[in-house]
C-alpha cells in the first residue's frame, strides 16, 4: 500500500504503528479489530509494523507503541524499557496498562500464597503488579476495560491530523443522563459513576450495572462528597472497597476513606 | 534435505498470548519437539479469594478477552448451583444467545484473521483486504454479527455487563432484537460464500488418534451445562470436573497440561462436533458434509472446518432462540436471592472448548476457594505430542526445515490456542 495518502487532496502520512501485550486478557488489542464497517479505513490509517496478535510480520521502526496490561515478570520490564527507546510515542492502552487493572488484586497475597496455591512445588517467577507509568514515561492515556474501539478511532484521528488528543473530564453521571437512565443509587446500589471519567457511553450503568471505574477518576472530583453520599444512604462500606479496589484506578484516593 | 536444524519460534504470532515452538533434528532424527507457553501467570484463582459472589462474573470475565462471555457464564453457573440459585427461563435463554454470540465473533477472527492468511500464504489479513476482498468482506461480516449478538444479549460484547447472578441485570430489547433477526438473515449469504471458499482448501494429511472431551445434554449442541463425555467413553457428572482435568505442571510451560484416559486429549469445535455431530442443525451437518468433516475425525487440522460448521449451526440456533424470546414478555429477568455458603462446579463450552469453573462461597457469598480449568489448558499435551508426531512425519516426507516450521505453526494456531486465557 501507498506510504502517503490523501484526504481532499491534504497528503497526510499513515502511523508507523505497534502494538505489544503484557500481563492481560488481550481484550482491548481485540477491540482494534471490531467496528467491522469500518476497520477497512481504520487499518487504512495505520502502517502496522509489529502486532503479533495478528500478523507474522515484525519490525521495530515504529514510531507509536500501543502497550496493553500491566507488569508483572522481569522480561516484561526490559521488553519495556527496549519499547520506550524506540516509540515516540507510548501509550498505555487499557485500564491494566493505565492503572494496573483487575491484576492489581493479586497485590493483596503475598507472593509465597500465589505460587503455593496456583503453581506447587513450581519455580515460578512472578513480581507484584505495577501500571507502565510506575516503570516508563506515559505519552498518552487510553483507559477502559476494554478500551471503547469508537474512541480509539477518535484518538488515531486526531493523531493522523496532529490535532489535540483528550478525554473527557467529566464524570459518567453526565454520560448516564443523557440516556435517561434510572440512577443506581435510586435503586440501593453504590455506583462509581459520579468520580469516574466518562468516555464509555455509561456502558454499564445503561445496563444496570454498577460503573466500577474501569476508566479511573474524572478531573477534579470531590471524593468526601462521594463518600458522604454513600453513608448518608446508609449503604455497604465493605462493598464500596471492593468497588474503588476492583481496577486499581482509585489508589491514590483510597486514604480519603477513613 | 537439511539432517541437522533447529526450529525456535519465540511468541508465535496469530495467536492469542505468547508460547514457543521448539523443534531439534540431529542426523535426520527429532530429538526434541516442544510446545512451551511462557505466558505470564495472573493468579486469578488467589485475586477471586474473598470476592463477592455479585462481583465474581466481573472479574472472571477478565480472565479472556475472546471468551469473556463464557468466563462469565461460567463462574455465574458454578456460584448458581452453589448458592442453589434458578435464573427465570429468558435469562437462560437470553445466555445462550450471548454464548452463540460470542463464539460466532471467536470462530470469526480465528477462521479470517488468524488461519485465512497461512491458507492463502500471506503474513496477515491486511493484504487479503487488497487481494481476497469478497473473503474478508464476509469474515468482517459474521464478525460484526457475533459482536451485535453478544451485545444486544449481554450488553457489551467484550466483558459483558447484564450477566449476572440470578439471571439478567436489563433484559434484551426488543426492536433490537428484531433487527438482529433480519441482520442474521441478512448474513447467511456472507456465510455461504465462506463455505466455498474453505471447501476449495485442501487440509494437510495428518492424524493422531487421541481423546475428544465436551459437554452433553443429550437434547441440543451443547452450551452451558451437562454431562461430560469423551470419545472413549468417560461419562461423568459436572461436579467431576477434577476427574476429567487430572492437572498437572511442566517445567517448560507457565501453562498447565491435562489427561484423561490417554497422555493428552482435546477440547473444542472439533470434540463438540465429534461427540455431539447429530445434534446440529441439519444445515450444518449438510455443510460438515460438503466439507469432508466425519466423526471421528483425528485431524487437528480440521478444527477450523469444525468451527465453520459450528458457525453455520450458530445463525440458524441465534434466530430461534431470538423468536423465543420475543414470545416472551421479558419480565421476569432476575431471581432474588440470599447469599449462603455452597460449592459447585459450572461448565461451559467456551468457543475453544470445554471450560470449568469450580466456586466455594461462605455464608456471606465470599467466594473462600475458585478453581479454573481453560480449554486451552486441555489442549496443551495434545498440542505438543501433535508437534513430535508432525515434525517425524515431516521428516520421512522429507519436508525441509522451513516447510516444516510453516506446518507446524499452522498446525498450533489450528487448535485456537487462547494462550493469556491458560495462564490465568
Amino acid at each position: 500500500m501507498e506510504k502517503t495518502m490523501t484526504h481532499k487532496g491534504v497528503p497526510f502520512e499513515r502511523l508507523k504503528i505497534a502494538s505489544f501485550d503484557f500481563t492481560c486478557c488481550e481484550g482491548c488489542q481485540l477491540q482494534l479489530a471490531n467496528c467491522e464497517s469500518s476497520l477497512p479505513d481504520f487499518l487504512g490509517l495505520l502502517d502496522v509494523r509489529n502486532f503479533r496478535e495478528i500478523s507474522s510480520e515484525r519490525y521495530d521502526d515504529y514510531d507509536i507503541a500501543l502497550i496493553e496490561g500491566s507488569i508483572s515478570r522481569q522480561d516484561e520490564v526490559e521488553r519495556l524499557l527496549k519499547i520506550r527507546k524506540q516509540a515516540k510515542i507510548l501509550v498505555a492502552y487499557g485500564t491494566c496498562a493505565c492503572f494496573g487493572g483487575v491484576n492489581s488484586l493479586k497485590n493483596r497475597h503475598p507472593v509465597e500464597e500465589l505460587i503455593d496455591e496456583v503453581y506447587p512445588g513450581m519455580a515460578i517467577e512472578t513480581l507484584p503488579v505495577r501500571k507502565i507509568s510506575d516503570l516508563v514515561e506515559v505519552d498518552l492515556f487510553i483507559p477502559g476495560c476494554p478500551v471503547d474501539k469508537r474512541e480509539v478511532e477518535r484518538i488515531v484521528v486526531s493523531l493522523v491530523k496532529g490535532s489535540l488528543v483528550t478525554l473527557p473530564k467529566y464524570p459518567v453521571c453526565v454520560e448516564c443522563k443523557a440516556q435517561l437512565t434510572t440512577c443506581l443509587f435510586e435503586l440501593g446500589e453504590i455506583c462509581l459513576g459520579p468520580v469516574t471519567r466518562a468516555g464509555c457511553n455509561a456502558v454499564c450503568t445503561s445496563g444496570k450495572t454498577p460503573c466500577l471505574g474501569c476508566r479511573g477518576p474524572a478531573e477534579e472530583i470531590n471524593m468526601a462528597a462521594f463518600l458522604a453520599l454513600v453513608k448518608e444512604r446508609g449503604l455497604s462500606l465493605d462493598d464500596l472497597h471492593e468497588k474503588l479496589a476492583f481496577y486499581n484506578a482509585f489508589e491514590p484516593f483510597l486514604n480519603h476513606e477513613a | 534435505m537439511k539432517r541437522d536444524y533447529a526450529i525456535a519460534i519465540r511468541h508465535l504470532s496469530r495467536v492469542e498470548g505468547h508460547a514457543d515452538i521448539h523443534i531439534t533434528v540431529k542426523d535426520g532424527e527429532l530429538v526434541e519437539a516442544r510446545w512451551a507457553v511462557v505466558e505470564t501467570p495472573r493468579f486469578f484463582e488467589v485475586m477471586l479469594k474473598g470476592i463477592s459472589a455479585e462481583r465474581v462474573p466481573f472479574l472472571t470475565s477478565r480472565i479472556c478477552g475472546i471468551c469473556s462471555i463464557s468466563h462469565a457464564l461460567a463462574s455465574i453457573r458454578a456460584l448458581e448451583r452453589a448458592m442453589e440459585i434458578t435464573p427465570p427461563l429468558a435469562a437462560e435463554q437470553t445466555r445462550l444467545l450471548a454464548m452463540q454470540g460470542e463464539t460466532l465473533q471467536s470462530h470469526a477472527l480465528h477462521l479470517f484473521f488468524l488461519m485465512a492468511p497461512d491458507f492463502i500464504g500471506t503474513s496477515s489479513v491486511i493484504p487479503l483486504m487488497q487481494s481476497h476482498p469478497d473473503l474478508v468482506r464476509a469474515g468482517l461480516q459474521i464478525k460484526e454479527l457475533g459482536n451485535e449478538i453478544s451485545s444486544v444479549s449481554a450488553g457489551r460484547c467484550t466483558h459483558p455487563v447484564t450477566l449476572v447472578i440470578g439471571g439478567l441485570s436489563k433484559a434484551p430489547d426488543k426492536q433490537r432484537l428484531l433487527q438482529l433477526r433480519t441482520m442474521i438473515q441478512e448474513r447467511k449469504p456472507a456465510l455461504e460464500s465462506a463455505c466455498s471458499f474453505f471447501s476449495s482448501l485442501v487440509m494437510p494429511d495428518f492424524s493422531r488418534e487421541t481423546e475428544f472431551i465436551s459437554l452433553c445434554n443429550g437434547s441440543s449442541y451443547p452450551s452451558i451445562g451437562g454431562r461430560l463425555i469423551s470419545t472413549d467413553g468417560v461419562n461423568r457428572d459436572e461436579n467431576d470436573y477434577l476427574l476429567m482435568t487430572n492437572e498437572y505442571t511442566r517445567e517448560f510451560s507457565t501453562s498447565k497440561f491435562t489427561r484423561l484416559s490417554r497422555d493428552s486429549s482435546v477440547a473444542g469445535a472439533l470434540a463438540r462436533f465429534n461427540n455431539n455431530h447429530a445434534l446440529l442443525h441439519p444445515k450444518a451437518r449438510e455443510t460438515a458434509e460438503q466439507l469432508g468433516l466425519r466423526p471421528i475425525c483425528h485431524n487437528p487440522f480440521m478444527n477450523t472446518i469444525a468451527q465453520l460448521v459450528e458457525c453455520v449451526h450458530i445463525l440458524e440456533e441465534a434466530e430461534n432462540l431470538i423468536n423465543s424470546l420475543l414470545d416472551m414478555d421479558l419480565q421476569e429477568i432476575k431471581t432474588p436471592y440470599a447469599p449462603k455458603a455452597g460449592a459447585a462446579t459450572g461448565a461451559v463450552e467456551a468457543p475453544r472448548g470445554i471450560l470449568y469453573h469450580s466456586m466455594e462461597t461462605d455464608a456471606a457469598g465470599h467466594v473462600v476457594k475458585a478453581d479454573c480449568v481453560i480449554p486451552t489448558t486441555q489442549n496443551n499435551g495434545n498440542i505438543h505430542s501433535d508437534l513430535r508426531a508432525l515434525a517425524r512425519q515431516a521428516l520421512e516426507e522429507e519436508k525441509d526445515d522451513r516447510e516444516t516450521e510453516k506446518l507446524c505453526e499452522m498446525m498450533v494456531r489450528s487448535y485456537d490456542p487462547c494462550i493469556s486465557c491458560s495462564v490465568h
